[in-house]
């Protein structure tokens, strides 16, 4: 398969595009069709200052690539959380290289030295997810990000969710009609609140398939193994179902994701789409829905009880965040 | 005469195929969703109606990730 731009040996071949390149072409696309998105959904601009959440995998490392070579101001943001089986040490020593050879500035946050304990151990305390610490992931993640971003200053939040991700998601929560969630998912979540970050996924029409060939081609080196807790998990489940689509129908998962976004334009979900009121956390000032402390707050709380006063813990810092470089 | 088998490498797994299938045939032959698959040849990415031949060095890279995030 040939290069449709010089006719080279291909190598992508983009199905769901009708459209082969060879890497040098390549590495030129992918990065101008972030920036049509970036553009389309009115992301943000070139006077933003940026915070790109980095997991040390293809998708935030490649994020964080494009942006810095299309000249945004980006800094990244590393959360520790404690994985097992050395995932949470080859992610952010693959963060960290990236960083260092580009010359860019990672905040870390490492859970168990600033809080108190590691996720999976938070996960067995809190009895939350079902066996999984990913529920209680996303809860630390979320808050941490909002609140590095708020705190440094940053006027955008970027993470690296693809096409798959958010397909994927659409997918499970539209099998389970779970409105208020589906009325939520968007390219830009708005900063509609004083202390919530702005938040973006400049990656949300690329293919994952597209993310890993880029890392590939560009020489970024990425935590190729699956988090040891995603295994089997429900995300992974539902990737593989449109991913069977796909394989029959090139562009299935591209056309899912963007009649949604269409239909949403149109109206379909405007009945759900009433403002959730929140208010500051009476803990840590946060906004939250939750009648006095937001839930992050609130786990937290069980965790103290449980690990009692050995417990290296303060009510969240000034110097929350140990900036490197 | 069978037809010469090349190795496919995948994870900590290898497998081997008949040589001259192309990558995707190959891809699907032992399993795996070709959505989900990069291939490596010699250390470059290839596209996947390349012919597998003998003596090719051949890298299967898978491309999901997942979980909360």
């Amino acid at each position: 398969m040939k290069c449709r731009k010089c006719g080279a040996t291909a190598a992508i071949n983009m199905r769901q595009h009708k459209l082969a390149l060879c890497g040098e072409h390549y590495l030129e696309w992918l990065p101008d069709q972030c920036q049509r998105f970036i553009e389309k959904y009115q992301m943000f601009t070139r006077t933003d200052k940026l915070l790109v959440a980095v997991s040390g995998g293809k998708d935030s490392l490649g994020l964080w690539d494009i942006l810095h070579r299309l000249g945004y101001q980006a800094d990244g943001l590393y959360i520790g959380l404690g994985i097992e089986q050395g995932y949470s040490n080859e992610s952010l020593r693959c963060a960290e290289a990236f960083a260092q050879a580009h010359g860019l500035k990672l905040v870390t946050v490492e859970i168990e030295a600033t809080y108190g304990a590691t996720v999976p151990e938070l996960a067995e305390i809190s009895h939350r997810g079902q066996g999984r610490p990913c529920s209680v992931c996303g809860l630390n993640k979320r808050y941490i990000m909002n609140r590095v971003a708020h705190d440094g200053d940053y006027t955008v939040l970027a993470t690296g969710h693809n096409l798959d991700d958010e397909a994927a998601v659409l997918f499970q929560n539209t099998t389970q009609w779970l409105s208020e969630y589906l009325v939520r998912q968007s390219p830009v979540l708005p900063a509609s609140r004083p202390g919530l970050a702005r938040k973006v996924k400049p990656l949300c029409r690329i293919y994952e398939r597209e993310m890993a060939a880029y890392a590939l081609l560009r020489g970024i080196e990425y935590i190729y193994d699956e988090c040891p807790h995603a295994i089997g998990s429900t995300t992974i489940y539902y990737k593989e179902i449109l991913n069977k689509m796909e394989e029959d129908r090139p562009g299935a998962k591209l056309q899912f994701y963007l009649n949604f976004l269409q239909a949403k334009d149109n109206g379909l979900f405007a009945l759900q789409a009433a403002e959730i009121e929140l208010h500051p956390c009476n803990r840590c000032g946060q906004p939250t829905s939750a009648p006095n402390d937001c839930s992050f707050c609130r786990l937290w709380d069980k965790v103290r009880q449980v690990k009692g006063a050995q417990l290296p813990v303060t009510p969240l810092p000034p110097d929350l965040v140990q900036i490197q470089l | 005469m069978s037809k010469p088998l090349i190795k496919l490498k995948y994870r900590d797994k290898e497998f081997e195929v008949p040589a001259g299938m192309t990558a995707r045939d190959a891809i699907k032959k032992v399993g795996l969703q070709p959505e989900t698959i990069l291939a490596v040849v010699e250390g470059k990415l290839v596209t996947d109606d390349t012919i597998l031949q003998v003596g090719m060095q051949v890298k299967l890279i898978a491309v999901i990730s997942g979980g909360a995030r």
